[in-house]
């Protein structure tokens, strides 16, 4: 039920600024994948031009049998798709939209209720309430039972989480996780770095390029060197003494900690970098290697395309 | 030890109220001079309604607010000269150039022309962004275009700098970039009331208050409340918090 998709030598420019730089990539079916990057890498070209609302300038993509061109109207119907901005009518109410979506394919909210119940029970009790007064985390909710409603085989989600809270967008995920079960092949794009762990594959983007294509643990496992975290007491003037500490290694803030990674063995950096913060007056000094996560490889990746 | 902090933001009891609708229940919190302070909280948990009342642009339903010395019930002009306010979608004017944008807001908050060009030109060297001073707002990358919006809210030396969901959509390295600018504003003593998604960010902020249902249910230095809560850091702090879990 759930398709495949083809992605070859895909370009796209728009006047000056070339969004898509010659992209190809495989989607497996019933793949839950995710396309990860910040603005202007190029993810929602890529998913306007797979929902055949704009033309390559070159390139191609199939779905299945089917051309992204020639066949849109055949893909059409088998995707639903929740744009970045809200798709949703402000002035409908919750149930009105829903039913504007399932009319639009030719179906009712009854046939297809079971797929969408996990995500529409959540918003059934404001159901009378038009979608402009909705919170924030309720309309993603409500764009999705209407994405839904058709029973897609193929769901493309553009930036569903972008300004939503943690805890909104932990249940989000948890939705598509359910959603994924039904036998669907689902793409989904963000600039949460954290989020790229709960999908099956992760494309990096940036600027109109794949940085990286794998499982989130063959992209952690293919991280070059040895990764730390250091604390010390005094945290302000920290960065700036590591960072002239040793061009070789890459230091950056991350959370509570400083991330530095080097080429070094793991003992060998600990007491180089020991010895060094303490003769610079630093004290509780605290150094642990640790496992990089998706951000640590993605500042990594960025960090070797502007070298070369 | 932060008692002897001169408070630039006092708030007391403040109460807002739409209709039946409580949206602020009682906010009582201080922001001291140069801090960063991390307002968080879920969607719709009142971050908004509060912010625009510390900004002037609202009235208390009850309480007081003092921002910079200020009442904000009683002087709601005179605040809005002692602050700036950068948010992630509409700061700038994408069809004024670089330089325009810059006396745009030079003239709104009153500064001479004189006085307009210096805080232009020191701005420009800083993000090292000589040569781009006749440039469309559009064409500039968004990294560059949040590090202006940055320095634009910052032209008239404001004591506080409001910043809502500053770094959305930006990469990585960028993100960093931002926060860098951030401290600096702080180390030199302005004052800093940022909102963020990115739970790594709280990290970076000196003392967060995580809202949820138009209450402050927590207040405190990132490691104060990992250690409460008994998590390894903020995102667990906070989905404890705004999930309502045990």
């Amino acid at each position: 039920m759930s398709v495949t998709i083809n992605i070859k030598n895909l370009v796209k420019s728009y006047k000056k600024v070339e969004a898509l730089k010659d992209i190809s990539l495989i989607i497996k079916p019933n793949e839950l994948f995710g396309f990860i990057g910040p603005d202007g890498a190029g993810k929602t070209t890529l998913f306007r031009i797979l929902t055949s609302l704009i033309l390559p300038d070159s390139g191609l993509i199939t779905v299945d049998q089917w051309d992204v061109i020639r066949d849109f109207k055949n893909i059409r119907k088998i995707t639903g798709y929740m744009p970045g901005r809200f798709s949703l009518y402000m002035d409908l109410t919750v149930q009105e939209n829903l039913e504007f979506y399932a009319k639009l394919f030719g179906t009712n909210i009854q046939e297809n209720y079971d797929l969408i119940k996990d995500v529409y029970e959540q918003i059934a009790p404001f159901k009378n309430r038009r979608a402009g007064a909705l919170s924030g985390g309720m309309k993603q909710k409500l764009a999705l039972s209407c994405a839904l409603i058709h029973k897609p085989r193929l769901l493309v989600l553009d930036e569903p989480t972008t300004g939503v809270d943690a805890v909104s967008r932990k249940e989000f995920w948890e939705l598509l996780k359910k959603m994924q079960k039904k036998d669907i092949t689902i793409l989904v794009s963000t600039p949460y770095m954290d989020e790229a762990a709960l999908c099956d594959r992760v494309a990096l983007m940036q600027s109109g390029k794949l940085l990286s294509l794998d499982t989130p643990q063959q992209i952690i496992n293919d991280f070059k060197g040895n990764l730390f975290a250091i604390r010390t007491e005094k945290m302000y003037t920290l960065l700036n003494s590591l960072t002239a500490f040793d061009a070789e290694m890459q230091v950056y803030r991350f959370g509570e900690s400083l991330h530095l990674s080097t080429s070094l063995n793991p003992s060998e950096a600990k007491e180089k970098i020991t010895r060094y913060l303490t003769e610079k007056g630093y004290r509780e000094i605290y150094i642990e290697q640790v496992t990089p996560v998706i951000e640590d490889c993605f500042l990594a990746l960025m960090n070797k395309t502007i070298v070369s | 030890m932060n008692d002897s902090r001169e408070k630039i933001i006092e708030v007391y009891d403040l109460v807002k109220r739409f209709g039946h609708f409580e949206a602020n229940k009682h906010l009582t919190f201080d922001v001291y001079r140069g801090e960063i302070f991390g307002f968080l909280g879920a969607n719709g948990a009142g971050k908004t309604t509060a912010m625009k009342i510390l900004c002037g642009l609202s009235k208390p339903t009850s309480g007081s607010v003092k921002v910079a010395g200020v009442d904000v019930n009683r002087h709601p002009e005179a605040v809005k000269k002692r602050i700036g306010y950068m948010s992630q979608f509409f700061s700038l004017y994408n069809d004024l150039t670089v330089k325009e944008n810059f006396r745009f807001y030079g003239g709104v908050y009153g500064l001479g022309k004189k006085e307009i060009q210096q805080r232009t030109r020191y701005f420009l060297d800083k993000l090292n962004m000589q040569g781009y001073e006749s440039m469309l707002l559009r064409n500039i990358p968004l990294g560059w275009k949040q590090k202006l919006a940055f320095s634009v809210a910052s032209i008239h030396r404001p004591d506080i700098i409001f910043l809502d969901e500053p770094t959305g959509g930006v990469d990585p390295i960028t993100r960093r970039q931002f926060w860098e600018m951030i401290y600096e504003a702080s180390e030199n003593g302005t004052t800093v009331f940022v909102t963020t998604h990115y739970m790594d960010e709280a990290e970076y902020c000196e003392r967060v208050s995580i809202m949820s249902e138009g209450e402050i249910k927590a207040l405190g230095r990132p490691r104060e409340l990992k250690d409460r809560y008994g998590v390894k850091n903020m995102n667990d702090v906070f989905l404890r918090i705004a999930r309502n879990v045990e």
